[in-house]
């Protein structure tokens, strides 16, 4: 009986020691601790930004600032309480002084108090919900990527102005991105004059546009519409099998023709006009380098997922050479990130403004086959353009955030 | 009525995919009384084997059959050396479930996660015109062929000796064997043949539908639905089934997009409400 | 029971005191989480059990009141201010209709029917938790889930307090659940496990039992729902979704149905699995998968089996 008493007693004090945090010695290596969604349906979307961030990693060698640096990569598996789980991991086991990373939106909104809590600079590159940098700030955030309305909002203009279009009808997924992406365009092209004549929504997950495709007004100049990953790849085909590719302009968000698709469309895809804040295509010294390493690494074309994560961790590793390597002061750290600017990034020069959004280039891009393979032409640059477009702060928030039925279709 | 036309042919096109799908789920339920965790696994692995095939040999109808045979051939395998040690199902379909993580991560592994795309056949790419109305080719193609497939099992399971041989082992293990019958070696073939019609199911569709991760997992419940809408072991309630809710979830969609997600269900919420074992299934005590 | 068996029991017991009573307090952070998330999806994992230990019927949407409960909470205390008895006993409340109606609409089904049924019926919940964006906040979700404030001298907000008051609901629903399987309404539920048509040979009124043990480990569920709402902070689509009900099936398969405290250790297992492993390889998918399969097809008892023949033999000496 004593025996099981000391065998029991010993058994929890292995498992106590265990959990303890081990105590490290002499200079401590940098950590980056970066997360996104390797397995799910998002899994390929997490492992570009991964390669993107390899990518950089490579390039910046094993010190940053004469310290050593170590990236800590975690799988948030799509699922907000998964990834704080590992962000708490990365944070309070692994000792991390950054944290970067995150795809989908509701994984933003949720890990806000926590950083905020925890006083951990953090990067957010490629997640793009409008209201992370405009109504529901968090002071430890910045992001490097976009917001979900930022191209919508020129691409409104150009539809209006230069392909003179009058009557659009958007599609898209249901969701807080594709009501943000088609609001943004909605928006600025009503205001100079233009009309949403149609708006309609798709299920996540929905295989078969068919219904959709169907009840298209076909009085339209155009059709705009976002999706991404297979229900882009779907609908720009069932787009053309119903014959609707050559009677009305297919404009879209920019995921809608991305290079994470691209290679697997054909020719239905050809003259689809998008607007996003990168394109594979960008013809600027950056750009090659990325692309080629990109390709040499992940085997694939670069997209703007791996173009965000690549600019991210630099970012953040520039920043930490701003501070000579304090990592350890996290409010000057934090400033440094916020005042950093990049110069010559693939996608071109970008600096954050006041509330931790990129000020860019937007591309208004088209289709085009180019050497045998498809890809997104630069057709026009809109320079310097912030989340709120030519609206002060101030006078932006005032409007409600897009959404499902705010811009409200005109009757 | 160029609205009417193209909107119900396109549900007819949903559900005979549908039907490839759920019929093999039925097929399988019926010879083994365990549900198929792993049916959309062998849905989406067939589209991408196929796909695969396709590339190297440039063979659309090489991609169908090479595509279907390797998961049936997968099927048997699974059936005979995992599943037919138990004698009860709920380890069976535990262990289909385990099958279907496995499928899941091998595919991202094997092909990635980025959507692909299967070209159909030169002559049955484009869309046919007549008047006003415009309508892929391709689908038409996919409901004809769904056709034959219905046929070919009602005759197969109706007309021929095999299928004779398939009902006994069905209605009773024991007697089948009894008189003869090599029990293990049909329920092995009926499982691969219910294997065989989801991975036909997933290469057919590929053209119009499109091969991606996490679609084992769409289809899953889509399957489901109808199962229990048509009645579980039933080739005719596969085939009521799946046009019932290919049509409504279609003009759901079509006329009320805002409760789309629901479209679906609606069927299988009614049916249970009024008959639950399915229209044609066959009574569950 | 052998001399061995009891002394393990034993041991088990000192070591549980030792690991979940004792050792917190000194516990880094980020385990503490860790053994909290572990307790929190115990309860879980237990309130299925009642289903499919006892009962012996499997449930493919048990998810569907874990996310019930859940977002109760969210939305009564980020939306309408409520405090914790309103949220916890409007989340309870919640849970237990959900379970009344959709055990009506399982009422004639059985075996693996019963499963499909109940998977489409785990997607109807997430259906709609992910498409009434009004309520629910549909794919964005609801943060800012503020713990409550019990008007004690420590705070919830501290994570030993947190995991103490979980503890306290873990320790109540095992005692809870223990009593009810023991009693002779459990011992029925059993019974209706080994053989229906014996039991109704018997007298027993098998639906209304089921039945009631539906409604039950849906009421559990949704207490976990509950903790898990205020141990995030906020509550996603993906809390109700397929892939949450396997994994607690999982959970229950892994410690070994019919046990209670076999499940709330596999919730434990997993947990620890899920979050140890995923550091190490990417691929870890393809190893629980290869787990279930191995469980099933040499331990289908579990965790409890794998113990129940180490005492077997260790007794033989």
């Amino acid at each position: 009986m004593k025996k099981v008493f000391l065998l029991s007693l010993i058994v929890g004090l292995v498992i106590a020691m265990g959990a303890m945090p081990s105590t490290s010695l002499a200079k401590d290596p940098i950590k980056l601790g970066f997360f996104a969604p390797l397995t799910g349906f998002a899994a390929q979307t997490g492992r570009d930004m991964l390669s993107g961030v390899e990518v950089y990693m490579k390039e910046a060698g094993p010190q940053v600032a004469g310290r050593p640096i170590q990236l800590i990569t975690e799988d948030s598996e799509a699922k907000p309480a998964v990834a704080l789980t590992k962000v708490r991991k990365l944070v309070e086991k692994d000792g991390c002084h950054v944290i970067f990373g995150g795809l989908l939106a509701s994984t933003g909104y949720a890990l806000q108090p926590y950083v905020d809590k925890k006083k951990i600079p953090t990067n957010y590159p490629v997640m793009a919900p409008d209201d992370l940098t405009q109504r529901k700030l968090a002071k430890w955030i910045i992001r490097t990527g976009w917001t979900s309305s930022q191209p919508s909002h020129p691409f409104g203009e150009y539809a209006y102005k230069v392909l003179g279009y009058r009557k659009i009808v958007t599609i898209g997924f249901d969701y807080a991105f594709g009501w943000e992406v088609i609001g943004g365009f909605q928006n600025t092209f009503e205001r100079l004059g233009g009309r949403i004549i149609q708006k309609l929504w798709s299920p996540l997950g929905t295989q078969d546009y068919a219904p959709f495709i169907g009840k298209i007004d076909k009085n339209a100049d155009a059709v705009f519409a976002l999706f991404f990953g297979g229900g882009a790849l779907q609908f720009v085909k069932q787009y053309k099998d119903y014959g609707l590719k050559d009677k009305i302009p297919l404009l879209g968000g920019g995921t809608t023709t991305d290079e994470s698709v691209l290679p697997s469309m054909g020719d239905e895809a050809l003259g689809t006009v998008t607007a996003l804040h990168y394109s594979a295509a960008l013809d600027n010294p950056a750009n090659k380098v990325f692309t080629k390493a990109f390709r040499a690494h992940a085997k694939k074309s670069a997209s703007y997922y791996s173009e965000n994560a690549y600019d991210g961790a630099k970012w953040i590793a520039e920043s930490i050479k701003a501070v000579n390597g304090d990592v350890e002061n996290k409010e000057k750290l934090l400033n440094a990130m916020k005042n950093y600017r990049l110069r010559n990034a693939p996608r071109g020069d970008f600096e954050l403004d006041k509330f931790g959004n990129p000020v860019q280039n937007i591309y208004i891009r088209k289709v085009e086959r180019v050497n045998g393979e498809l890809q997104n032409t630069i057709v026009k640059t809109y320079p310097k353009v912030s989340q709120f477009w030519t609206w002060s702060p101030e006078e932006y928030v005032k409007q409600p955030l897009y959404s499902r039925n705010f811009p409200p279709l005109k009757k | 009525m160029e609205f009417f036309v193209v909107q119900t042919l396109s549900g007819f096109s949903f559900a005979a995919v549908l039907f490839m799908l759920a019929s093999g789920l039925s097929l399988i339920f019926g010879v083994m009384h365990i549900v198929n965790i792993a049916h959309g696994s062998y849905y989406m692995l067939g589209a991408y084997i196929g796909l695969s095939i396709y590339w190297v040999t440039g063979s659309f109808a090489l991609a169908i059959l090479g595509g279907a045979l390797a998961i049936a051939v997968i099927g048997y395998g699974m059936q005979r050396f995992f599943l037919r040690r138990f004698f009860y199902p709920f380890p069976q379909v535990m262990m289909t479930m385990g099958f279907a993580y496995i499928f899941r991560d091998l595919a991202l592994l094997i092909w990635g996660g980025d959507p692909l795309s299967f070209p159909a056949p030169e002559m049955l790419q484009g869309s046919i015109h007549l008047g006003e109305i415009v309508f892929p080719r391709y689908r038409i193609f996919i409901i004809l062929i769904a056709i034959c497939v219905a046929i070919g099992l009602w005759f197969f399971n109706e007309k021929t000796s095999y299928g004779a041989q398939l009902r006994a082992t069905v209605d009773d293990h024991e007697m089948a064997r009894g008189v003869g019958i090599n029990v293990p070696l049909v329920s092995g073939m009926m499982f691969a043949l219910g294997a065989f019609l989801a991975a036909f199911g997933g290469v057919i569709a590929a053209p119009a539908f499109g091969i991606y991760a996490g679609l084992d997992f769409e289809v899953l419940p889509l399957a489901f639905v109808v199962v229990i809408v048509g009645g579980m072991g039933s080739l005719k309630g596969a085939a009521v089934g799946s046009i019932l809710v290919g049509l409504v979830d279609n003009w759901g969609k079509a006329l009320f997009p805002d409760f789309s997600y629901f479209t679906l269900f609606l069927p299988m919420a009614i049916v249970l409400a009024i008959r639950p074992s399915g229209l044609f299934g066959e009574k569950v005590s | 029971m052998g001399v061995t068996s009891y002394k393990l029991k034993i041991a088990g017991i000192i070591v549980a005191f030792i690991v979940l009573l004792i050792l917190p307090p000194s516990l880094p952070s980020y385990w503490l989480t860790i053994l909290t998330q572990m307790l929190i999806f115990g309860v879980l994992a237990m309130s299925l059990d009642i289903l499919m230990g006892y009962t012996g019927i499997t449930s493919f949407g048990h998810a569907a009141y874990f996310g019930t409960g859940a977002y109760v909470v969210a939305i009564l205390s980020t939306r309408y201010g409520v405090g914790l008895l309103g949220c916890v006993g409007a989340a309870l409340l919640a849970a237990i209709l959900v379970a009344l109606i959709f055990g009506l609409l399982l009422a004639h089904a059985s075996g693996v029917y019963f499963l499909m049924i109940t998977l489409a019926l785990g997607m109807v919940i997430w259906g709609l938790v992910y498409r009434w964006v009004s309520m629910t906040g549909g794919d964005n979700g609801i943060a800012g889930i503020m713990r409550p404030d019990l008007g004690l001298p420590v705070s919830l907000d501290e994570p030993i307090v947190f995991y103490y008051a979980v503890l306290i609901v873990f320790l109540m629903t095992f005692f809870l659940l223990s009593v009810f399987t023991r009693s002779p309404f459990g011992q029925s539920l059993q019974g209706i496990r080994e053989s229906v048509s014996r039991m109704r040979s018997l007298g027993y009124n098998t639906w209304l039992h089921k039945y009631l043990a539906y409604v039950i480990a849906g009421a559990f569920g949704g207490v976990s729902g509950v903790l898990w709402a205020y141990y995030n902070g906020f509550v996603s689509p993906s809390d109700a979704e397929l892939n949450s009900s396997t994994e607690v099936l999982l959970m229950v398969i892994l410690g070994g149905p019919g046990t209670l405290v076999g499940p709330a250790i596999g919730a434990g297992i997993l947990v620890f699995l899920k979050n140890f492993v995923s550091a190490y390889t990417h691929r870890w998918l393809m190893i629980i998968g290869g787990v279930y399969i191995l469980l099933i097809l040499y331990f289908p008892g579990g965790l409890a089996e794998v113990v129940q023949r180490v005492t077997k033999r260790l007794e033989k000496k």
